[in-house]
């Protein structure tokens, strides 16, 4: 992918130039006013996550069956739910539950891309074969279905649904780490690092693993836009996170049967998820624009 | 003579670009066959499309640009539409990205005539037909119906002398025309595009990087560098050129039975730079 | 179409990856259905069955086997097109799915013909007019339906189009009304309707349809949208582009004629890919509309762990997937003269 020709080159200095590459992209996203959204919506997000028991203002598991589906007011920013709890407390600390599935899901589906990605570019052949087409299997299901049937098979829970999504989301990593692999499998110092002896195992972790993270990582961001759809989608097909969880798909949910009387049950969590995969959304959008090399000189 | 082409001080300057790409270029263009020289990034071909205002994200600036009867400069871009294919046209480099791939060549060429000319599918068909055969391409009914990866180089740039001559337009402007072809088929392609140019008294723009070409099939010559205009001759004086950089292009031309020894290299000067300096040898 | 020995090695490998792709799924099924937590004797014989009636059956399912004669029983049955019965309604699964599928093809390509009629000139639109205020619009537009949820938006629409406005049909195919008027011939309703001339059902369908396939049109129109665009961008550059305009074409006729006509093989593949992406929204834009569906066949079964059912749901999903990607690619290979 053209996107991510110009990180490779900064990469071979390590740290230093690494952190000047990303205040250089940081610097030209906060240009773009869509992908600023993005990243003030995703800042938003942490801190939200960070600080969520002082920010929220009531216990997000308290019930106060006195104040139930009370419409959003003074006391209650986004109103109550049909057990009384806060909503506005529910998502901001539901904001820990989105963030913990993007972190777990990163940590799963990262590593696993690369392994296979590398593996089978550096190899070639017969094993690329074979581990493309298990790639390619797993490709041909629509993501949520398939995590759908291994979230029914393994018990529906919220770290079930992390490993389905896990499951489903790393073939278009793999797929790039192999194409990036292969770009760099025939570069001088990968034969001076063979011609030294270094085992194949090495070379793959020392030399191409590191040449593969940056772009990984951005197709990584570019994804989450969908892992966290798919999360919501299972959440509110009841596969997800389970009932007391303030998980946002799953609010929606129980939030269905009083939509008609109280429209904020369902309103404030949809837009809480709305907004944080419309941020990873314009933030791939602008990370796209800002790694091709291309756009770059147009501005 | 009457001019085809009156350009007075053209200055073309891409937008975001700190210099002008062509700066107080001049010329006029008769019933004949002006070549304009320079090496890729002289703003020869920028020229070539301003004529046509093909330049978008360009400002054009002159003094005066004007086709026949015609302001180039307040043209409205409705007008530019029924000129373009009808009265100017172009001849672009290489068959392999100028035709359309996904079009059979005739209808490529039929499309132009349609637009312009109120007629029948048939008969703009018959007249498709008729121009490849002008040509010289022996079985036009079958060419008609090839797509361009159908056809060699050298029958696709037919093809496109074709599509771009059978309005019978008053100016045609070839954009490196014979560059992308294979050496054997140039000169049979050029001595087509010359001979319909004659027949029909179509003032000609060649633009080229090749001396010797443009020696050989136009009448007079213009040399760019830099986006400036150097010097003006007629062809047959090419050898008499007084401007260095002329010069240094004519010594730059391998000969057959000339010396063996390296070439020599252009020696570029600043003050080839200056505009307007009758420089002298 | 020339066969020559090598265009023959093409299909050849072509046809052997794509039966290599399918025993893969195949496996990733068995697996799915063999960890499905519910037993499946159980769930035939039922709570209180005798010790024996259950070793009896389990014995029947070939449970007692090991895993690999297992696979081979199921991969009979597969050829055989024998995919067993759904535990909930008793019937055979694939008589089951046949059923419900029609209801969310019509619904899908209803969507998908929205989707392309909105993504493919608003992508046009941007390439067009790139970096301009109608690319960034158009930008923000697309992105929009990619990242709704799309769950959410059909609740909120229901909330407001059908709750607040009346405009459109609520939950269902068609009004309660007119449940069981319409003879089944093909169970495609706008069809059904239109053959029978109930004309009156033929509106309430029409009425229902057009607010889950408008949400699923939407979101699907943010890829097309994208990818036309990428693909302008890279066509309105060619040198054909300043053919045609030398020609005297306008500037909408290169755009149109020359630049789309260029764009359309890719887009068609697109489109067919775009399609299937479809069927995932329909999983869930079902569960809300109540839209009889095989999305919704698929969640409820998926509640009860009803293994043959998921399992065969699960397969069929990825044959037409598979089967979508080899159309994209015959699609192409029809329409694109270079590769003729």
């Amino acid at each position: 992918m053209s996107m991510t020709r110009d990180i490779p080159a900064a990469k071979p200095r390590r740290m230093p130039q690494g952190l000047i590459a990303a205040r250089n992209i940081l610097a030209f996203l906060a240009k773009a006013p869509t992908s600023l959204f993005g990243l003030v919506v995703l800042a938003l997000l942490i801190g939200l996550a960070v600080f969520a028991p002082l920010i929220a203002t009531h216990d997000p598991y308290i019930q106060d069956l006195q104040n139930t589906l009370q419409p959003p007011s003074g006391a209650h920013f986004f109103g109550t739910d049909e057990l009384g709890r806060d909503i506005f407390s529910r998502l901001v600390h539901g904001s820990r539950i989105t963030l913990t599935i993007i972190f777990l899901v990163t940590i799963v589906v990262g590593p696993i891309g690369l392994i296979f990605g590398t593996v089978s570019g550096y190899f070639g052949g017969k094993v690329d074969t074979v581990l493309m087409r298990i790639t390619d299997i797993f490709l041909s299901f629509p993501s949520l279905i398939l995590s759908m049937a291994f979230v029914a098979a393994l018990g529906p829970s919220l770290n079930n649904a992390i490993i389905a999504i896990s499951l489903t989301a790393w073939p278009p990593i793999a797929r790039l780490a192999r194409a990036e692999t292969l770009t760099f499998r025939k570069a001088d110092y990968i034969a001076a690092a063979r011609l030294q002896g270094a085992s194949a195992a090495r070379i793959i972790w020392r030399s191409i693993v590191p040449m593969c993270l940056p772009s990984v990582l951005i197709r990584l961001t570019l994804n989450m836009a969908t892992v966290i759809l798919t999360a919501a989608g299972l959440g509110f097909l009841g596969l997800g996170a389970q009932p007391p969880l303030p998980e946002w798909g799953a609010m929606i949910a129980t939030g269905r049967r009083y939509m008609i009387d109280s429209w904020w049950l369902v309103t404030f969590p949809g837009l809480a998820i709305l907004s944080v995969s419309l941020a990873f959304n314009l933030l791939g959008d602008g990370l796209r624009d800002a790694l091709d090399p291309k756009q770059m000189n147009r501005r | 003579m009457e001019n085809v082409l009156d350009v007075r001080n053209l200055t073309i300057r891409y937008r975001g670009a700190a210099e002008p790409a062509v700066r107080d270029v001049s010329f006029t263009l008769g019933r004949e066959r002006l070549g304009i020289v320079g090496e890729s990034g002289s703003g020869k071909s920028t020229v070539g499309r301003a004529m046509l205002k093909l330049l978008d994200t360009a400002e054009v600036t002159a003094d005066r640009m004007s086709f026949e009867e015609v302001d180039l400069l307040r043209a409205p871009e409705r007008q530019m539409l029924d000129l373009r294919g009808r009265r100017m046209s172009m001849i672009l480099q290489d068959p392999k990205f100028s035709l359309n791939p996904i079009q059979r060549c005739g209808h490529q060429i039929a499309e132009g005539y349609r637009r312009h000319v109120k007629c029948t599918k048939a008969e703009a068909r018959r007249k498709a037909i008729e121009m490849l055969e002008q040509v010289h391409i022996r079985d036009p009914e079958r060419v008609y119906d090839l797509y361009p990866h159908e056809v060699s180089g050298g029958m696709g740039q037919r093809v496109m002398i074709a599509m771009m001559l059978l309005t019978d337009p008053d100016l045609v402007i070839a954009d490196e025309p014979t560059s992308a072809l294979d050496v054997t088929v140039r000169l049979q392609v050029l001595r087509i595009l010359d001979g319909l140019v004659r027949d029909r008294g179509i003032g000609l723009v060649m633009i080229s990087h090749d001396l010797n070409l443009v020696r050989s099939f136009c009448d007079r010559v213009l040399i760019m560098y830099a986006g400036r205009l150097v010097e003006t001759l007629d062809a047959r004086d090419l050898d008499n050129a007084k401007h260095p950089y002329t010069r240094g292009l004519l010594a730059a031309q391998p000969r057959i039975g000339g010396p063996r020894g390296d070439l020599p290299v252009l020696d570029r000067q600043d003050s080839w730079l200056q505009p307007h300096q009758e420089v002298t040898a | 179409m020339r066969l020559d020995r090598r265009r023959l090695n093409g299909v050849a490998e072509h046809g052997i990856s794509i039966l290599v792709t399918l025993f893969g799924l195949l496996i990733l099924t068995f697996v799915i259905g063999r960890i499905m937590p519910t037993d499946p004797v159980r769930a035939i014989v039922g709570e209180d069955a005798t010790r024996e009636v259950y070793e009896n059956v389990y014995r029947q399912l070939g449970l007692d086997k090991p895993m690999w004669q297992q696979f081979l029983l199921y991969l009979r049955d597969v050829a055989t097109f024998d995919f067993g019965t759904s535990i909930r309604t008793g019937q055979p699964v694939l008589s089951d799915i046949a059923r419900v599928l029609p209801a969310t093809i019509e619904l899908a390509t209803f969507a998908i013909v929205i989707g392309a009629g909105l993504g493919a000139p608003l992508g046009v639109i941007a390439a067009v007019n790139k970096d301009k205020w109608q690319d960034q619009l158009i930008r923000v537009i697309s992105l929009m339906g990619h990242s709704m949820p799309i769950f959410w938006t059909g609740m909120i629409a229901l909330l407001i189009f059908y709750a607040g406005l009346g405009w459109v049909g609520g939950s269902g195919r068609m009004s309660q009304f007119y449940i069981g008027m319409v003879p089944e011939r093909t169970n495609f309703l706008l069809i059904d309707s239109a053959i029978a001339g109930q004309w009156d059902v033929f509106r309430s369908a029409l009425n229902h349809i057009i607010l889950p396939a408008s949400l699923l049109g939407y979101s699907s129109s943010a890829y097309i949208t994208r990818m036309t665009r990428s693909f302008m961008l890279d066509q309105i550059n060619q040198e054909y582009i300043t053919t045609a305009r030398v020609k005297g074409l306008s500037r909408r006729q290169t755009i149109w004629r020359h630049a789309f006509g260029n764009i359309r093989v890719q887009l068609v593949t697109i489109v067919a890919l775009a399609y299937g992406a479809l069927l995932e929204g329909a999983v869930l834009i079902e569960t809300v509309f109540a839209w009889p569906g095989f999305g919704q066949y698929l969640t409820s079964n998926l509640m009860i762990g009803d293994m043959n059912a998921v399992m065969t749901c699960v397969l069929i999903v990825g044959v037409i997937f598979i089967g979508l990607n080899i159309l994209s690619d015959i699609l192409y290979r029809v329409f694109d003269p270079r590769t003729r």
